[in-house]
């Protein structure tokens, strides 16, 4: 069940700041709790966000064992043209999900 | 200096009488409807949270349940929607009803046991677990086609003696610390209990998404957190004492708005 959820503006126009707005569903586990076994739950935690504009990276974020399960970030982009947005989120565990979204600059 | 002071002393005045008449309308208010939910005591931050379904976490579980609507299961292979068609129609206004009577258990169920019951009656499909994301998913999906409307608890008599049973519970007094949900939630609601304001314990938003979980949850889990806090025995998941004190609270929350998937602290 791996989602995300992705908020794309649909009526910028060139030169416009915009905000991007993404939420993922992980569980954030931080390696510093203990499971009702007595042993410490291993950490899963999302390690790096990166957006790209065609390719290009337009934005990008590390995640560290403080950040709450399901992360959202929001962030201001200045939209030149049109294209398509890539949303990659890597985590331990080889985790990697990638989410694509047109962006449409008029 | 004597005219400043003379305007100072009016100005003091005027708005003493401004005051008075924000705290009679407030009163009045007041009056009318004492409750609140618990939205309303939530930080500004969470309230936003709630408030924009781009950033309520909940409605990762919402974009699940609706696959889950459309998804066919059990061995004839029926959808929800086989039956329901549009959740957006069909489902609009279901989940400010529930708890409801089901004749042939002859006792209420909740919302999540409806979802479960369609499942193995209709569905002929193996019921979900409590808690479990599927079911919590789709309840949350049944659940957000109430967003808005005001929570109407059935008008049937086979539940009064549920909903008495389920009142009776709310004033017992239980636990270790011996304390009763109407100590809290009614005489100290609005206060804090350690760094937490005390909610009326209105359960406007079920399910919700609780910081706490950093997850989706039922009501039921919230109420089990409860018995646990005062040292009392949880009821298990579906047990007929939490679908009683559910059906309470649904009474006593009866034209509050649903706020369902809400966010909490």
């Amino acid at each position: 069940m791996a989602r995300a959820l992705i908020t794309v503006p649909q009526d910028a126009k060139r030169g416009d700041v915009v905000e991007i707005r993404v939420l993922v569903a992980h569980p954030m586990e931080t390696g510093y709790r203990v499971g009702s076994d007595g042993k410490r739950v291993p950490r899963d935690i999302l390690r790096r966000f990166a957006c790209r504009l065609d390719g290009e990276v337009v934005f990008a974020a590390e995640l560290f064992p403080a950040v709450s399960a399901n992360p959202y970030l929001a962030f201001p982009l200045r939209v030149e043209r049109s294209g398509t947005l890539s949303f990659t989120w890597e985590g331990d565990g080889g985790f990697a999900q990638t989410e694509t979204a047109a962006l449409n600059v008029a | 200096m004597r005219r400043a002071l003379a305007s100072l002393a009016l100005g003091v005045f005027a708005s003493g009488v401004l005051v008075a008449g924000v705290l009679v309308a407030g009163s009045a208010q007041a009056q009318q409807d004492a409750r609140r939910s618990g939205y309303d005591d939530m930080s500004p931050a969470t309230q936003a949270m709630q408030r924009d379904d781009t950033q309520n976490p909940a409605m990762l579980f919402v974009a699940d349940g609706e696959a889950l609507w459309k998804r066919p299961a059990g061995s004839d292979a029926k959808t929800c929607a086989s039956c329901h068609g549009d959740a957006r129609m069909g489902m609009r206004g279901v989940a400010a009803r529930y708890p409801a009577f089901d004749a042939s258990l002859a006792r209420p169920v909740t919302l999540g046991e409806r979802l479960n019951l369609c499942r193995t009656r209709q569905q002929r499909a193996e019921a979900w677990r409590a808690e479990s994301p599927e079911l919590l998913a789709l309840e949350a999906y049944v659940a957000l086609q109430s967003r808005g409307q005001a929570i109407t608890p059935p008008n049937d008599d086979r539940l009064a003696p549920f909903r008495a049973r389920g009142e009776q519970r709310y004033r017992q007094r239980i636990g270790q610390l011996d304390l009763a949900c109407a100590q809290c939630h009614d005489d100290h609601a609005g206060k804090r209990l350690g760094g937490s304001t005390i909610p009326q314990g209105h359960p406007t938003g079920y399910p919700i998404y609780r910081l706490e979980w950093q997850g989706l949850g039922s009501l039921q889990r919230r109420l089990r957190g409860c018995y646990t806090g005062v040292r009392a025995e949880a009821p298990a998941f579906g047990a007929i004492g939490l679908v009683e004190l559910e059906l309470y609270l649904a009474s006593r929350a009866a034209g509050m708005p649903v706020e369902s998937p809400a966010v909490r602290p």
